[in-house]
């Protein structure tokens, strides 16, 4: 997972509340067995079918940082909602609630979903607007995102911060705690199940 | 200090205590996997040159894209193909036992963990896959997981996790004859919501959860995620210890003594305490059924279907609307009224050998409705292959039902078992979502008995209305 330190990068204003992830990436594309290529599904309906939708106008095209309504990511766990987000190009989300699942996943992926204040989201949608194309930066270091002349604060837990920004992806961070796993497995009783050999009702 | 069985468990398999607001470090001892959400969590090692930790603590079974006819034929449908072929191919890469269409030990994975002694009291089981929470009945901590955390396990056999809180439900009392370890689960739904159990592991408890067999136990543990809750639970006892000894993957001899002495620690402390507790009465149950969109959406038996205005809380108001809108229900119909054309036996909740044996104990001598399509889908091959040599299938086939073969098939309808839209199921599996079946289709969630009843009467029935309308 690449370090995030600070990000500019076009921003989205996305005027919508309860964004489920069915609407972020529909079910069809769960069939996939591949772990990127997601863009083409994200916000699928919307891109296909409404011309008036913020992703289909040139000057939002480019977008990295999402300002979106309350509760973004609801619904089915899906991890393909974040992989469609991430694939598209978006190093953020914006919102002022997250389905828990979804910040879960964002945090896992390498995405900032940064909690902001509904005045906050307000005047960001407005300058976003007001004029398209309106470079957005998220500092996550000092937890601030600018546009224009004015600069927010928003929330995001100290853990996933640290780990976003020293670039660690889960598994590179409990790898560096592979002696203490070691070290419990070497107190693990021998009757603990193992599917190794493989034993079934007729050899037993 | 005094401890729930929840909390045991956890502090069991602490590898690294988090500090700082960091989460636990956990160690899982059992990680089962199948076709759907299992490639990108390969995929992702393969991308990071990763290698499979304990590849003996990971086992594969093709469950949810699986046809239950015609197994012997390639699968028609390309995509679930690609997705069967991909775990195939995985698991030969990365030398993961994978238990295969065709194989005796083949099986919906929630059905095949416990069947092969695999799942244990104490243990921490995961898989990509919400229902894990089955394997809660043996007293482990059993949850699902997203993609992300199945490529974790697979590549530290652990996770960073922040405790759950703990939630008692208490049924105290003994359950009437006709009525089952579904109905009290689904009596329980309808108590605290979907979402009453958010955050939480459920421990069920009570003279009315030690009555019953491990089958029972599973099928209520199965159900915990249609409340919310993380995972369920319920304390080893004689009946678990009966029913895992002498499985293919069970402690055998000095291990197996063990084993048991340290199975018996785990129960909750007397002293302990719970950040919540809800208490059900066995004796007032009767056989309950969904007639709503959401597992929450239930009644006993012999209501009627209820009006919007019915509730108070707004939003539970719109959902029923909208539900009954969907069902095509008319408030204040007897739900005995409700014609159903489809009745399906299986699943992960009530695919196991005493579901079958129930269901077909209802069956036996009696005659099929003439409108309904019965399909009977075996949990697992064993339970299949055990069915058949206990004469299940025959009573079954002359019934008139369809004997298929083992998986996830109509619960949730990826293979070609689904309910043609505006068709109507009485379902043993777990959810009854729009289009869960089949895009249209509307589900009534049932116990195995239920489900056989209202084959026999075409009308959503209990046993006891075969006595009376004999
Ligand atoms: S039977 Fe249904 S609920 Fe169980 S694992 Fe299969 S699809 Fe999921």
């Amino acid at each position: 997972m690449e370090a995030f330190t600070t990000h500019t990068g076009i921003g989205v204003p996305l005027r919508r509340s309860n964004v489920d992830t069915d609407q972020i990436i529909p079910a069809v594309y769960l069939k996939r067995v591949t772990k990127t290529g997601f863009d083409d599904g994200l916000f699928h309906a919307w891109r296909t079918n409404d011309p008036e939708f913020v992703l289909n106008k040139p000057a939002y095209a480019q977008g990295s940082v999402l300002v979106a309504g309350p509760d973004f990511g609801t619904g089915s766990s899906r991890e393909h909602a974040v992989w469609a987000l991430r694939d598209y190009g978006f190093k953020a989300v914006l919102s002022t609630r997250f389905a828990e699942i979804f910040r879960g996943n964002s945090g896992k992926q390498g995405l900032v979903a940064g909690i902001l204040a509904q005045d906050d989201i307000e005047q960001l949608w407005k300058i976003l607007e007001e004029t398209p194309g309106t470079e957005v930066t998220v500092d996550l270091e000092n937890r601030q995102v600018s546009a224009g002349d004015s600069t927010f604060r928003f929330e995001i837990d100290d853990y996933t911060r640290w780990r976003l920004m020293e670039g660690l992806d889960d598994i590179g961070l409990t790898l560096r705690h592979e002696e203490d796993i070691t070290a419990f497995e070497q107190k693990r009783p021998s009757w603990m199940p193992k599917t190794l050999p493989a034993r079934t009702a007729d050899t037993h | 200090m005094a401890g729930t069985l929840a909390e045991k468990v956890w502090a069991d398999h602490v590898v690294r205590r988090g500090e700082n607001g960091e989460p636990d470090l956990l160690y899982i001892d059992l990680q089962l996997l199948h076709e759907v959400t299992s490639p990108q969590a390969f995929d992702g090692l393969r991308q990071e040159g990763r290698e499979p930790r304990r590849i003996d603590q990971t086992l594969a079974t093709e469950d949810h894209n699986t046809p239950t006819i015609d197994i012997d034929k390639p699968i028609a449908d390309i995509t679930s193909r690609t997705q069967i072929d991909t775990l195939r191919r995985n698991a030969e890469e990365f030398g993961v036992r994978i238990h295969s269409l065709g194989d005796k030990d083949q099986g919906i994975v929630h059905v095949v963990g416990p069947q092969l002694g695999l799942t244990m009291p104490g243990i921490t089981v995961v898989c990509g896959d919400s229902h894990t929470s089955t394997h809660g009945a043996f007293g482990a901590l059993a949850f699902g997981i997203g993609t992300s955390e199945v490529e974790h396990v697979l590549a530290t056999q652990t996770l960073p996790l922040t405790p759950f809180k703990t939630m008692a439900v208490t049924v105290t009392g003994s359950l009437k004859p006709g009525v089952t370890a579904k109905d009290i689960i689904l009596a329980v739904i309808a108590k605290i919501g979907t979402g009453g159990g958010a955050g939480y592991v459920l421990e069920y408890r009570g003279e009315a959860i030690r009555e019953l067999s491990m089958e029972g136990r599973m099928t209520i543990c199965n159900m915990s995620i249609e409340a919310g809750a993380r995972a369920g639970m319920i304390a080893p006892d004689e009946t678990t210890f009966e029913y895992v000894k002498g499985r293919p993957h069970a402690p055998q001899g000095k291990d197996w003594d063990e084993a048991v002495e340290y199975w018996r620690t785990l129960r909750t402390d007397d002293d302990a305490t719970f950040d919540a507790e809800v208490v059900i009465d066995a004796d007032e149950l009767e056989p309950f059924v969904t007639w709503g969109t959401n597992p929450g959406q239930g009644l006993p038996l012999s209501a009627a279907v209820p009006a919007p205005e019915d509730f108070v809380d707004e939003t539970d108001r719109y959902a029923a609307e909208r539900a009954l809108e969907y069902m095509d229900l008319v408030p204040g119909t007897a739900l005995k009224d409700i014609k159903v054309d489809t009745v399906f036996m299986g699943s992960c909740t009530n695919g196991r050998i005493e579901d079958l044996r129930a269901f077909a104990s209802v069956l036996e001598g009696r005659t099929k409705h003439p409108d309904v399509r019965v399909l009977v889908v075996p949990g697992s091959a064993r339970v299949r292959l055990q069915a058949e040599q206990e004469g299940l299938d025959k009573v079954f086939l002359d019934f008139g039902a369809e004997w298929r073969q083992a998986g996830c098939s109509m619960c949730l309808g990826m293979n070609p078992d689904q309910l043609a839209p505006g068709e109507r199921a009485a379902s043993t599996s777990n959810r009854n979502f729009e289009g869960r079946q089949g895009k249209g289709g509307r589900t009534h969630l049932v116990s195995p008995v239920v489900a056989a009843a209202t084959a026999v009467r075409g009308t959503l029935s209990s046993p006891s209305d075969l006595l009376t309308h004999a």
